[in-house]
């Protein structure tokens, strides 16, 4: 059975329709519009996340601490120098990366790991030369903590795993050196040189990533960069890479090496992103702002309307707290179908959103607007406006409810 | 014993020494001057007065809508003017209708649902019989063919008939009205306290009303005249 609070305010509400439909309207477009502009901003950060993840991993670890005079003679054997940074002393690269790999087993969020070699050479094809960086991976290694494997645009991953010169080349420095799969090219670093195969070329989207890193076998990059030990940087995947930041401070004190999380590593891009949220959260806020004006509006027009209802009420028996909850309800009821409408507006409009072209290729390489679907922008976007309404009702309901029945009779009588 | 007993079952309401004020500052006037009053079961009262006298200041504290500022009201022998809101409210609720001058209706409700309004309230009623006592109540007042009419679509002698049976919807001991044929022609005024008090009488209300009517109140069982906010 319908509670006579909520039948009565459910009449109130429909008898003021051009009012209802206007708070009703409001609602639903903060409602819609705090979902498109979350889906949206979120949307392209989420991607960014995604596309540096699938580059460079959750974590790097390079570069060993050098805190004790031991260290210090330990470097002074191999190719590395010292160099300091923020106060601490490193030894650039990894001396003995099998060895941190075994100590990183003992870190369950760990999804893979991978041994890198780097080194900076010239890339030299037919038609030209440009710089670049040889990047040496084991490649069953670095599918793990990259997504090089869904990278590929031309030629097969597998051509390059079973050919032990063949070289991934990235879409953008392979379209400069106009090399196709195939193709073959030299690499040249130190007054060494190299003759590798294009074995398949990858497309990350991160235009940097794409014009400079050349992917090779392990031994043949430590063949060509002369480093038969050691690693230039363990690459880390992890299974929850929120988690990075504190992963990686536990890495760094049990290593005691130089860890950075990718929080750490993209903060200025992050920080762009951050700075987009809070101008669009500010946008919507303003709109939930006005949507809770719209009720509070409508509330209080109708509580001056229907005092001599809310006298009737009174003397009927109702309570305070009914006239209050009569219109609690109004918004309720208002609410209730902003939301729903807003949620379902949110959503045909973030589809609508996602459909339109736009060629972005920089740090990130999309064909179309980039939406994120996520439950918690619908939650949010709900929970805000309960509040917000709900607050802009608190007001005039209170008021009716304050009202002296005594009070309205004697004045509507006079 | 006995014989003081019954009278005082038989009372409704009593109020002793009643004072209000009204407005503030240099505005503020003593409205009823400690005024007593009683009435019973089966009765039917009329305060007569010029405008301004108190009775309906009087009127709406018997009812519970007001607060005194000295004296004690007793609803069925419980003295209620000292009590909370919410117990007034109760009070209201339970034994008290009320008529007003201006019908007073819910205009965006039908006929049928402003009588069920009290009852739904007070809830001791299934949803059935609160919906057959309205649909009862609306044909003794002559509106059984009109129960589904939004107030709007009632004239001002039937909105009043409505009043009234949503008045008696809750089977009150009391029914208050301020002026009950104050807005309306002889004919329905004639039409509207025949039936307040005929209904009242039938179920042995006390009907306390207020009016300017003098043929009315000279058709009450008692007239109490006011004047300057003490009874005459």
């Amino acid at each position: 059975m319908i509670s006579p609070n909520l039948r009565i305010a459910f009449r109130f509400l429909t008898a003021k329709k051009r009012a209802m439909v206007m708070s009703l309207a409001c609602t639903i477009l903060g409602v819609g519009l705090f979902i498109v502009t979350q889906a949206t901003t979120s949307g392209f950060e989420r991607f960014f996340t995604k596309t540096i993840l699938g580059i460079n991993g959750a974590i790097r670890i390079e570069d060993k601490i050098q805190d004790t005079m031991r260290s210090m003679a330990a470097a002074g054997g191999g190719d590395s120098h010292f160099a300091r940074r923020e106060g601490v002393k490193y030894i650039e690269g990894i001396e003995e990366p099998q060895a941190l790999i075994e100590a990183l087993r003992g870190f369950p969020n760990i999804r893979g790991v991978s041994a890198v070699v780097r080194g900076g050479v010239q890339v030299t094809s037919a038609f030209k030369t440009e710089d670049a960086q040889v990047f040496g991976i084991r490649l069953e290694d670095h599918v793990r903590v990259s997504d090089l494997a869904e990278q590929i645009t031309s030629g097969q991953l597998d051509d390059f795993r079973q050919t032990p010169t063949g070289a991934l080349v990235g879409r953008v420095l392979a379209d400069r050196l106009q090399l196709v799969v195939g193709d073959s090219f030299v690499l040249s670093t130190r007054g060494a040189s190299r003759r590798l195969r294009v074995a398949a070329i990858y497309e990350t989207g991160y235009r940097e990533v794409d014009k400079t890193n050349v992917y090779l076998h392990q031994a043949e990059a430590r063949s060509l960069l002369k480093r038969p030990s050691g690693a230039t940087f363990l690459q880390i995947g992890l299974h929850d890479p929120d988690r990075a930041p504190a992963d990686a401070s536990r890495m760094e004190q049990v290593l005691r090496h130089s860890v950075k999380p990718w929080q750490e590593r993209e903060k200025t891009w992050l920080a762009v992103f951050r700075a987009l949220r809070i101008s669009t959260m500010i946008t919507v806020s303003v709109f939930t702002l006005i949507a809770s004006l719209a009720m509070f509006n409508t509330l209080a027009m109708i509580v001056l309307e229907k005092t001599k209802d809310i006298a009737i009420l009174r003397s009927m028996g109702y309570e305070r707290r009914d006239v209050t909850r009569i219109f609690l309800w109004q918004a309720g009821i208002v609410l209730g179908i902003g939301a729903g409408a807003g949620a379902i507006l949110g959503a045909v409009v973030t589809w609508l959103v996602s459909q339109v072209p736009l060629p972005v290729n920089g740090i990130f390489k999309t064909d179309r607007f980039i939406v994120t679907w996520d439950i918690y922008h619908y939650l949010g976007a709900i929970a805000t406006a309960v509040v917000m309404v709900m607050i802009a009702s608190l007001i005039p309901a209170r008021r009716a409810a304050r009202l002296e029945p005594g009070d309205i009779v004697r004045g509507t009588a006079q | 014993m006995e014989g003081s007993s019954a009278v005082s079952r038989d009372l409704a309401i009593r109020c002793r020494d009643l004072h209000r004020h009204l407005g503030q500052g240099e505005g503020r006037v003593h409205v009823l001057k400690g005024v007593s009053f009683e009435a019973r079961r089966g009765q039917v009262y009329a305060i007569v007065g010029p405008s301004g006298c108190g009775k309906s200041t009087l009127l709406y504290l018997l009812g519970l809508l007001d607060r005194p500022d000295g004296g004690e009201i007793e609803i069925n022998g419980r003295v209620m003017s000292n009590h909370d809101d919410l117990a007034r409210t109760a009070a209201r609720g339970e034994h008290i209708g009320f008529v007003f001058q201006f019908h007073f209706l819910m205009l965006e409700f039908t006929a049928l649902e402003n009588v069920m309004m009290p009852m739904r309230k007070l809830g001791k009623l299934t949803p059935a019989a609160m919906r057959d006592r309205a649909h009862g109540l609306l044909e003794a007042v002559g509106l059984g063919a009109k129960t589904h009419r939004l107030g709007t679509q009632l004239s001002g002698g039937e909105q009043q008939r409505v009043a009234v049976a949503r008045a008696l919807a809750n089977q009150p001991t009391i029914l208050l009205a301020d002026e009950p044929t104050g807005n309306l022609d002889v004919r329905n005024s004639n039409l509207v306290f025949d039936l307040l008090t005929r209904l009242a009488k039938e179920n042995g209300q006390a009907v306390v009303l207020v009016t300017h009517n003098p043929e009315i109140a000279q058709r009450c069982d008692v007239t109490r005249p006011m004047r300057d906010g003490v009874f005459v």
